[in-house]
């Protein structure tokens, strides 16, 4: 067998080094198609994980395994589960995306662009495979690399500012994490995740772990309220930035707390579920709020992304498998969708340089097509039945009212919420009298615009038709994981 | 081909001509998207007539088409469930469907979406047919969300309107204030039966009717009271109840045909199919029984009278939709769901009927709906004015026309019922009938009769086609004639087997307490002592009432009202405002949420969390600032983190 996981992450970093090799200023185009099939090959390389992969077990597959650095026990350890193996797939497919969004998009520095998103993608799948703590450690600081490249070189004006921020949050919560690594590698004299499953804690510890994992991975998802670097990264970012921001970077905090927190730390999971519940909700009904009346389309989908992500914490901690299945979906969907609404706020950005709301109106008149997509990826947004992004958010509901019907009540706002600030937007962004001269100057999408869309179209409409092929992937794991939560460690 | 064959082809077909036009209908001649689309719908229709015959031979079906996820041990599938209750809300579906879309061709002539228009009616078809065909929890949801999506599509399809997109969005927010509630009771299924199928909740609901849930405090609810109140939150909001209504009155800014076929004869009445079709739930909560009994008499009563002083015919023949739907929920309140569901098909026909007629007035006037530039439509429309004539005398309750069996059935129901609310219920829908026939004549007598108000309108609007009004196309008249039959003949035809007969067989259950049905048929003595008894009873007399009070004020005596509304002076104001709900709503939940939203974004955000974590980053710039020295760029922010990182490591070591 081929060693899919390995080639997952190296083919899309040595084809970021080899854009960066060939790729000259003057010659984008060279730039860009090698750019492209890096990521094509990507893609490919991870589609034998989703074809080969055993539904009935739960525990790790296409393993690799082989010594790192053996003084301190740290092993190249990789595998996939239920769990992971989406996520790569979203991750790969992404990237693939990004790279075909950016193609006239990017002016400047091309080939440092492309190659800073491909070298992203190959950390980011390594983030989701490794099974060795320090080499996760390790992916999941270096993302913080390219993305801060990503931010800080090719975005808006405040970009400076924004990936400062970005880089600081986000580091300063994955260096506690680093010293609960240690703490367990010094209890365990392993770095393996595996072992630390299996390690006995008392509560008092895991609450401690708990803590320093809760830092590096909330302000990842984000949770409220270490949210606010993502509201001013995401309107800097370009466009792929922000695509693969939403899509991928956000889904990494999410799936530390399934991989590590859950299995790692059962008890305290438990014991402080209330916690994680009432942040998720606060994430759900104030950041819907907030959302309503942001003044920018960027900063607007920032918002609704976090109070989607609301629905991931709230329905891992919920510890039925709607919930975690439902928080799974959601995180898939999220990918899709967010990935989606920022491809099209790009689409208006290359346009009219833009995306203040008040700027557009009436864009419908000028663009039916791209409108059509938009009201699309509207709905899905508003997590409208048929679309993915009701899958989530109705298990997660349905897991919570079974939980506690309250729970579920405050969860169930969102549904108004959503359609809300959503919808508003699309009012005054589209609908209505062509506002001023540049939206009467838009033209239509081009034929690239309209198969990028068209492709996340298909993607949004298959899952909220027919789920049952992504949760069927991750439905043992996700029985198993469960049942590991479910026995104490004291 | 088999009957499961020909389930399938009733929605797929209309979803596949609204794909096709959808995609494709800027490419293909105007008369290939109308084409394409009717015959789709023709199909569904006869198809539907086949399932129906066949469901009337004793035939059901209950079935899963594909599954949609299995978690948690619960099987969520798409599926059919084909019984008498499915069957006839596919003929009305259809049938209205179909005489909509021929009635489109003219209505829409002339508009650059033509074939847009015609792929959403379809699609809309298509959702709708999903919701009554459903034999599961989940796909009635995705069914109930989708004919809300396309009525948002709809009402805003004049999208340049600022009118139009405004009464949109309100549309779906109020439409998502009950599906809140309705997702909420689709929880607390799953939660206590552990199920999304229609057949295996029924059977467990009189196991779970005495189970209690505690929500608050040491009180203990009824799980089924809590379930089925939410649910008709769900139901509130797309039937347009009180207080949710309000958006229904605005949705007439979307185009008549869709005013006809979406906020009158179909998606407004999923709410009363969703409470016939649960049916076996309900029942075991005469709390919620109760609850919907009096929401309902109260929407049947105090929307009624907003119809009485409205201006723009349209409006007029809306506000009639929502009394009409709540006498639809009067009927569910008092258990006699299949009055109901009797009454829903009546109005489906004459209320169509009613939007379709004032959008061909709508037509000859060149779209001006207001009644007070109208009058003396008669000689020029004659056809128009006949079959609305048709519809406003069973809308009335006039017999033997079709309105009068249904209604004056839910009226002897209220007599019957032992729900607490019966009471009032019977006061406002009795009384509800002087008030419909006050405005739908007042409507019928602005419109059609007395002088001609018409050409100074035109002339002010700058028309300059200010010729006399002509009578609509064939496209336009025809499914009014059509829809008059149904209107005229359906009343005395069904009553026996409807709501004396077995009709609904299992598809409606009724426990033996609330059995009003069994009051109604021990007095039936057949159709024509039902019609001399109606004719000798109160409600007639006032519907007769209701129409010389319009004659006389709008024809005899025209600058009596005006003296009258004078008089009533605050009244007068509370009724054009609409009891002011739109102000409230606008103000509480529209302002309020943007208030909160404004406040935990400047201080919630803005002030309290980033000024926190700006002082701590303002902390970590200090010591940035020294250490620049050592690195240079971005590099410095890692290795210093690093640094502290290193320190934080130690540290930890020492203590722990």
């Amino acid at each position: 067998m081929a060693p899919y996981l390995s080639l997952a992450i190296w083919v899309p970093i040595l084809a970021g080094v080899a854009v960066l090799v060939l790729g000259r200023d003057r010659d984008a185009g060279t730039a860009r198609w090698i750019a492209l099939a890096g990521a094509l090959a990507g893609f490919l390389v991870t589609l034998p994980l989703y074809t080969q992969f055993d539904l009935t077990t739960s525990s790790m597959q296409f393993v690799e395994r082989s010594e790192w650095i053996p003084y301190f026990d740290i092993y190249y350890h990789l595998g996939v589960d239920g769990i992971s193996v989406l996520l790569v797939l979203l991750n790969s497919f992404t990237t693939l995306l990004v790279v075909w969004a950016s193609w006239e998009s990017i002016k400047v520095r091309v080939a440092q662009y492309m190659a800073a998103f491909l070298v992203m993608s190959g950390f980011l799948n390594g983030a989701f495979i490794a099974q060795d703590a320090i080499l996760f450690y390790v992916f999941f600081e270096a993302m913080l690399i390219p993305m801060y490249l990503i931010i800080g070189i090719w975005g808006g004006e405040r970009r400076v500012y924004a990936a400062i921020k970005f880089f600081l949050y986000t580091l300063l919560g994955s260096l506690l994490m680093l010293v609960a690594f240690l703490y367990l590698y010094q209890k365990s004299g392993s770095f393996a995740l595996a072992d630390w499953y299996e390690l006995p804690l008392s509560l008092q510890t895991q609450v401690l772990i708990f803590i320093a994992f809760f830092a590096a991975f909330a302000v990842k998802v984000p949770m409220w309220p270490v949210h606010t670097w993502l509201p001013d990264a995401h309107p800097e970012a370009p466009t792929g930035g922000s695509v693969v921001l939403a899509a991928i970077t956000l889904k990494i905090g999410a799936y530390g707390f399934v991989r590590f927190v859950l299995p790692i730390l059962p008890d305290a999971s438990h014991y402080l579920s209330g916690f994680i519940i009432t942040l998720s909700l606060i994430a759900i009904v104030y950041i819907g709020f907030v959302a309503i009346v942001q003044p920018d389309m960027k900063r607007l989908i920032a918002y609704s992304s976090i109070s989607h992500m609301g629905f991931v914490t709230l329905g891992f901690f919920l510890f039925s498998v709607q919930g975690s299945e439902g928080a799974l979906a959601q995180m898939l969907s999220h990918g899709f969708v967010s990935a989606a609404m920022f491809l099209w706020v790009g689409v208006l950005y290359d346009r009219m340089h833009t995306h203040l709301i008040a700027d557009f109106g009436g864009v419908a008149n000028t663009m039916p097509k791209f409108a059509a997509f938009v009201m699309l990826f509207s709905m899905a947004n508003a997590g409208l039945p048929g679309t993915s992004g009701f899958v989530g958010e109705f298990l997660v509901i349905l897991a919570a009212v079974k939980f506690n019907f309250w729970i579920g009540l405050v969860a169930a706002i969102s549904l108004i919420l959503g359609a809300a600030y959503t919808l508003w937007m699309y009012k005054r962004v589209l609908y209505g009298e062509v506002a001023n001269a540049r939206v009467a100057a838009l033209t239509d999408l081009n034929r690239r615009e309209f198969w990028l869309l068209a492709t996340l179209a298909a993607a949004v409409l298959f899952m909220g038709i027919w789920p049952k092929p992504f949760i069927d992937v991750m439905h043992v794991s996700v029985v198993d994981l469960l049942a590991h939560v479910a026995k104490s460690k004291l | 081909m088999t009957m499961q064959q020909l389930y399938l082809v009733v929605p797929m077909v209309p979803l596949l001509a609204s794909i096709v036009v959808g995609l494709w209908g800027g490419a293909m001649p105007r008369a290939a998207a109308h084409r394409i689309t009717i015959l789709a719908v023709a199909i569904s229709f006869v198809a539907s007539i086949f399932i129906y015959r066949d469901v009337m031979a004793g035939n059901s079906f209950n079935g899963d088409l594909y599954v949609w996820a299995m978690t948690g041990g619960v099987r969520m599938a798409i599926g059919f469930l084909i019984d008498p209750l499915t069957a006839i809300m596919l003929i009305v579906v259809t049938f209205v469907s179909l005489m909509v879309h021929v009635y489109t061709i003219g209505y829409m002539a002339d508009d650059d979406g033509y074939a847009r228009f015609f792929s959403y009616i379809c699609l809309f078809t298509f959702s709708m047919l999903m919701l009554v065909m459903s034999n599961n929890f989940l796909q009635l949801f995705f069914g109930w969300e989708a004919v809300g999506l396309v009525s948002y599509l709809l009402i805003g399809f004049w999208f340049k309107r600022p009118t139009a997109i405004y009464a949109n969005l309100k549309a779906f927010l109020a439409n998502r204030v009950g599906d809140f509630g309705f997702i909420l009771g689709i929880g607390l299924v799953l939660a206590y039966f552990g199920s999304m199928d229609y057949a295996e909740v029924f059977a467990k609901a009189p196991s779970i009717a005495p189970a209690t849930v505690g929500l608050w405090g040491a009180a203990q609810w009824s799980v089924l009271t809590v379930t089925c109140i939410c649910l008709f939150i769900g139901a509130m909001g797309k039937s347009a109840q009180v207080p949710l209504h309000v958006w229904l009155p605005d949705s007439m800014e979307g185009p008549t045909p869709i005013s006809a076929l979406i906020h009158a004869a179909t998606m407004v009445t999923a709410g009363i199919f969703m409470v016939a079709r649960m049916s076996p739930l309900f029942e075991y909560s005469d709390t919620a029984l109760s609850m919907i009994t009096i929401i309902g008499a109260t929407g049947a009563l105090f929307l009624g009278i907003l119809g009485m002083v409205q201006t723009d015919i349209k409006r007029v023949v809306a506000y009639s939709t929502l009394s009409q739907l709540g006498y639809m929920t009067v009927a569910l309140g008092v258990s006699a769901y299949s009055m109901g569901i009797f009454h829903l098909m009546t109005h489906a026909f004459f209320k169509a009927l009613l939007f379709l007629g004032a959008g061909s007035v709508i037509i000859a006037l060149h779209h001006d709906q207001d009644l007070r530039n109208m009058g003396g439509l008669r000689k020029y429309m004659p056809v128009t004015y006949w079959t609305m004539l048709v519809g406003s005398l069973a809308l009335c309750g006039i017999p033997p026309f079709a309105g009068f069996f249904s209604k004056d059935a839910i009226l002897e129901a209220t007599h019957l019922s032992v729900i607490p609310g019966r009471g009032y219920a019977a006061f406002a829908v009795t009384a509800g009938v002087f008030v419909t026939a006050f405005y739908t004549f007042r409507m019928m007598f602005m419109a059609f009769h007395g002088a001609p108000r018409f050409g100074h309108a035109a002339h002010e609007h700058g028309d300059h086609d200010a010729g006399p009004p002509k009578e609509s196309p064939w496209v336009v008249t025809v499914p009014l004639v059509l829809l008059a039959i149904p209107s005229i003949y359906t009343g005395w035809m069904y009553i026996e087997p409807m709501l004396v007969g077995d009709f609904f067989g299992k598809s409606i259950f009724v426990l033996p307490e609330h059995q009003v049905l069994a009051g109604f048929r021990a007095h039936w003595h057949g159709i024509t002592a039902f019609m001399l008894h109606g004719v000798m009873s109160l409600p007639f007399w006032l519907a007769l009432a209701g129409i010389a009070s319009a004659w006389y004020l709008y024809l005899v005596n025209p600058a009596l009202p005006a003296r009258i509304a004078a008089m009533a002076g605050p009244l007068t104001t509370v009724l054009l405002n609409n009891y002011y709900f739109d102000r409230f709503n606008e103000w509480f939940f529209a302002g309020g949420s943007r208030r909160i939203g404004k406040l935990f974004s400047n201080v919630g955000d803005g002030k309290i969390i980033e000024g926190i974590v700006n002082g701590s980053a303002h902390l970590v710039g200090w010591w940035g600032r020294m250490l620049r020295q050592l690195q240079s760029g971005y590099v410095y922010h890692y290795a210093f983190t690093m640094i502290i990182g290193l320190f934080a490591m130690l540290t930890w070591w020492v203590i722990v």
